[in-house]
């Protein structure tokens, strides 16, 4: 199977030298790769990688079979419709309205005015903010600009979902509202996703529930296994450490690790 | 996880080398960084304006900055373009009367106007008021990611932010330093009236019988150039900012700074070049 992102020996760095040293990784069809990390640790610029929105100084960066690290921006700037990206704080435009958020790229793909109208409605119905949609990102609380940055990064439905620690600086019942609503996201349009977090509670609740359509409720894979629900989606683990993987597995596997470094995570 | 180059490694990473740098290492790193910093700002003025020759253009963009930028500093450039004329007035005049000449404070202050102060003062205003503006905008909006959410978005930040910015700058530049040059006449009719008894007609008739086309031309063209240096590196300023919020204090006073240089600086050469032109095609 081709994976969807594909990193390949990847180098990165700044003045103060490098940041991502030879990062390697791949994320298949429908998974979820969650980058675990402390900060400066490089998931922010790998996500950045991924979208083109840094080019890489050695190694290669594969998108959908597309060498991202090797186009040109113009090419960049219409391939990036295959992705959507949740900045760590929303990064809504200020002096645009909710709707004018969520409409953007629409707009920018010149879609006729008419059809624009139901699909923002439609994605801020998906993150439960319809009643918001005349307001200022300014008037937001955190959460709701996460979850307006999501229906932003979801109005062109695109196969691909970068996250940028999705749930920083979040409470806690605001987080499980993001990671539910990245669950339903994931299980309702079987996106492929990059998820980079510093929380490792974000990666296991990804790993361990799913989003059931009929019920509309998030429920535990126990129970998809218990009543044979369909649905295969499956979650792994990154754990970045120096700019490059440290660890890598599934949820299983980093739960039983005993690398002191890796148990920090677990705590 | 065998079909994937993920893999449990466990290893310790090497630690990146670190050694102090020699002073001429440090010379040559300082000069290469100003020659790409000198890159950068002439690559993002060239893209400013060959954006404006292939689409998409964002017309709405354009208008809200001309106003902003435009109908924003207008009260500043009437207030000090008044003010100016009718000072320019008193001191050619404290010099023209002592060879009882002061009829040809008209022709002085007209010149003076439309040539040098109209096109520096108004630009230099707008400096202040909107390359630091400009500046603080951009850079705001590159600190919270809104710039990268752009560029995510398939928006080229250049498109939509520069050029729109640049346009309507050089567009209501000019408009500024014409209706300056005019109240500073009307400022400069005042002073004359009240303070050397000079008849308003007789100041007129002067100021407009010394005013060459070239002249004009001078100050149009100054305005014109003095615009696109505010507003490039306003908008450069913006984009290149580092060092979180902190940094935009920063880019934004140094966008006034390298901008109300560059003017004066550009002023000179700019004169030269004009009273050259003039000469020749006049």
């Amino acid at each position: 199977m081709e994976a969807t992102i594909s990193f390949r020996d990847v180098r990165l760095g700044f003045d103060e030298g490098d940041i991502v040293r030879g990062l390697s990784f791949q994320v298949f069809p429908r998974e979820t790769l969650v980058l675990l990390g402390e900060t400066g640790s490089g998931k922010t610029l790998s996500l950045k990688m991924a979208a083109g929105l840094l080019r890489p100084l050695e190694g290669e960066v594969s998108v959908l079979g597309k060498r991202v690290s090797r186009m040109k921006e113009k090419e960049l700037l219409g391939f990036r419709r295959e992705i959507g990206f949740v900045f760590q704080e929303g990064a809504l435009f200020d002096s645009m309205s909710v709707e004018e958020n969520v409409a953007y790229r629409l707009r920018e793909e010149m879609v006729p005015e008419e059809e624009i109208g139901p699909k923002v409605r439609e994605a801020l119905r998906f993150v439960e903010l319809e009643h918001a949609i005349d307001q200022m990102p300014s008037e937001l609380s955190g959460g709701m600009r996460r979850r307006v940055s999501i229906a932003r990064a979801l109005i062109t439905k695109p196969p691909i979902v970068l996250y940028d620690s999705p749930t920083a600086g979040l409470d806690p019942v605001t987080s499980q509202t993001i990671i539910a609503l990245i669950l339903r996201l994931r299980d309702t349009y079987g996106v492929t996703a990059l998820l980079a977090t510093h929380r490792l509670q974000d990666g296991f609740a990804l790993a361990n529930f799913f989003f059931d359509a009929t019920s509309n409720k998030v429920l535990s894979n126990r129970e998809k296994a218990s009543r044979s629900l369909p649905g295969e989606s499956n979650t792994r683990f990154a754990v970045l450490r120096d700019g490059r993987v440290f660890f890598g597995g599934d949820s299983e596997e980093l739960a039983a690790v005993k690398d002191p470094y890796l148990k920090r995570f677990l705590v | 996880m065998a079909d994937t180059p993920l893999q449990v490694t466990g290893k310790e990473p090497e630690a990146p080398e670190s050694r102090s740098a020699s002073i001429p290492e440090i010379l040559i790193g300082s000069a290469k960084e100003a020659v790409l910093r000198v890159q950068e700002y002439s690559y993002l003025a060239l893209q400013s304006v060959t954006n404006v020759f292939s689409g998409p253009h964002y017309v709405q963009d354009i208008l809200d900055q001309m106003d902003s930028i435009g109908v924003g500093s207008l009260p500043i450039v009437l207030l000090t373009g008044f003010f100016i004329g009718a000072v320019m007035v008193l001191q050619t005049a404290s010099q023209f009367v002592r060879f009882g000449q002061t009829s040809l404070t008209g022709d002085a202050v007209s010149l003076a106007l439309v040539r040098e102060l109209g096109p520096t003062l108004t630009s230099l205003l707008v400096t202040g008021r909107c390359a630091s503006g400009i500046a603080s905008e951009l850079g705001s909006m590159l600190v919270t990611e809104q710039v990268d959410a752009m560029r995510a978005m398939g928006t080229d930040p250049s498109r939509k932010l520069v050029t729109p910015r640049v346009l309507a700058t050089v567009l209501v530049v000019p408009l500024l330093t014409s209706i300056s040059d005019f109240i500073g006449l009307v400022g400069g009719c005042v002073a004359a009236v009240f303070s050397l008894r000079l008849g308003v007609v007789q100041f007129w008739t002067r100021a407009i019988d010394a005013l060459e086309l070239s002249d004009i031309m001078q100050g149009m063209m100054k305005s014109i150039v003095f615009a696109f240096i505010l507003s490039t590196v306003g908008c450069y300023k913006g984009l290149t900012v580092r060092g979180g919020t902190q940094g935009v204090g920063r880019s934004t006073t140094q966008a006034v700074v390298i901008s109300s240089v560059l003017i004066i600086v550009a002023d000179t050469f700019l004169t030269k070049l004009a009273l050259y032109l003039a000469d020749k095609l006049f």
